[in-house]
């Protein structure tokens, strides 16, 4: 990236662990470049200004808002989607205790919802309700009234999900 | 629900920076975290011609305690600060006013700077800086200048920052050893915005008395609110529920604030006093010595 404002920019960054690129208008969101562009459409898109956290992916090791993001400030930077979370045709034990529990239905709102979660257990294996609910403030969902979801989480805690690297059953 | 067109660069340098600024002027808004300003374009309230992204210019972050003074980068991410033992150590009210901000993945790319700057009366970090007292260094073409706390946030969403200005540090002075604190707030659902907030500082005297309170309220006012007449008129007093309540009775004499949406003026006026009293109580109760009472 050169220091005169451009519109159209040059992005190459590892999305799941491949190396991927694009061009892109600098206003594109990084979730839509991953949607549009990589054909990543696991990564779902609700109210597109950081409240829904539906459109959560890390980045660098971290989950954010994809929505709050320019694809063009990923540009050298490891993201992970949903679809890097499970191993190839399983689930992940997250998504496992997801299905278990019933922690979906329309499942829009899931996919931004297990990478805060992964990240979460990472931090807290053995979380309380509060904490737990704490964390999901940051995620909107209009179905299940969320009580599968603690309960899915608590589960997943309890299977040690937190310590299971991404990409494995 | 889509930006509109702008041009984008990611300068490597503060000297790239201001020269763009330079260039651009209020044509240009700088990207810090992104956290206000992308909704903000996405919802095209903002639309400007070149948007310049601090997120690749080295040296702008960083975190050190400096003798009484606690220097932060811009550009340091909230979690970063949220997580530094020393600022844990030495200044607890700052980690626990930037859990309130948002949700880990917001405080993941939100900036220290960023909030200052977007100054938004519902956020804790002008707060913070009110209440401990401070500045930040702004620097341009022109060269570097040093806005004090007092004078940086002079109107709704609106700083003493100038166009062709970045902000390069924020400094706050560090509370007094044993200084008790209190960050409270009433909001809908926690990483809601703050229907009202108080961040409040109480240090005692060797007699016991109160050497000095600061209070600062937010989301009461276009800026971060100092509660003037309950800090004078509980210095010199003895930390007694008495005192907590008639402070509480001038902060919420004091207090101005509009209706919106989401509270009414009588509501965050009421809700201040009472928040302002709950405060200096758990203030109170954090001082060494003074747990159990």
């Amino acid at each position: 990236m050169s220091q005169r404002p451009e519109r159209m920019h040059r992005v190459r960054l590892r999305v799941n662990g491949q190396a991927r690129e694009g061009v892109v208008e600098a206003r594109k969101s990084l979730a839509d470049f991953l949607r549009e562009d990589l054909d990543l459409t696991g990564t779902h898109l609700g109210c597109e200004h950081g409240v829904c956290g539906a459109c959560t992916v890390w980045l660098d090791g971290a989950p954010v808002r994809s929505c709050l993001l320019l694809a063009v400030q990923a540009d050298g930077a490891e993201v992970m989607t949903v679809e890097g979370l499970a191993p190839a045709g399983g689930l992940h034990p997250l998504q496992e205790a997801f299905w278990e529990h019933h922690g979906l239905q329309c499942g829009f709102c899931t996919p931004g919802i297990l990478l805060s979660a992964y990240a979460f257990l990472r931090e807290h294996p053995a979380p309380t309700e509060g904490e737990i609910r704490e964390m999901l403030a940051g995620h909107l969902c209009r179905c299940t009234g969320y009580e599968h979801i603690v309960e899915a989480i608590r589960a997943a805690a309890e299977a040690g999900a937190g310590a299971v690297p991404p990409g494995s059953a | 629900m889509k930006p509109a067109p702008f041009a984008y660069a990611a300068p490597r340098s503060v000297e790239e920076v201001v020269a763009l600024l330079a260039e651009h002027g209020d044509q240009a808004k700088l990207l810090a975290g992104g956290q206000s300003l992308v909704p903000m374009l996405n919802f095209r309230l903002a639309r400007p011609e070149v948007l310049i992204d601090l997120n690749r210019v080295p040296g702008l972050d960083g975190i050190r305690l400096d003798g009484g003074l606690l220097r932060i980068g811009a550009m340091t991410r909230q979690s970063t600060l949220e997580r530094h033992a020393e600022v844990l150590a030495r200044c607890p009210l700052l980690p626990a006013a930037l859990h309130f901000i948002g949700h880990p993945p917001i405080r993941h790319r939100g900036t220290v700077g960023g909030s200052l700057a977007h100054a938004d009366p519902a956020a804790e970090l002008p707060a913070v800086l009110a209440c401990l007292g401070g500045e930040v260094v702004a620097q341009s073409r022109r060269g570097e200048r040093v806005i004090p706390a007092a004078e940086l946030f002079v109107g709704l969403m609106t700083t003493a920052l100038q166009p062709d200005e970045v902000m390069t540090e924020v400094r706050m002075r560090l509370p007094a050893p044993g200084a008790g604190w209190a960050v409270l707030e009433v909001a809908r659902r926690h990483g809601d915005f703050a229907l009202v907030g108080v961040v409040a500082l109480l240090e005692l005297g060797g007699e016991g008395a109160i050497r000095e309170a600061r209070l600062a309220l937010f989301s009461v006012g276009p800026t971060p609110v100092r509660a003037r007449a309950a800090e004078e008129a509980l210095a010199g007093r003895r930390p007694t529920a008495e005192e907590f309540q008639r402070a509480a009775a001038l902060v919420e004499e004091a207090l101005d604030p509009d209706s919106d949406l989401h509270a009414s003026a009588e509501y965050r006026r009421e809700v201040g006093g009472v928040l302002a009293r709950r405060a200096l109580t758990q203030a109170l109760a954090r001082i060494p010595g003074r747990e159990a009472r």
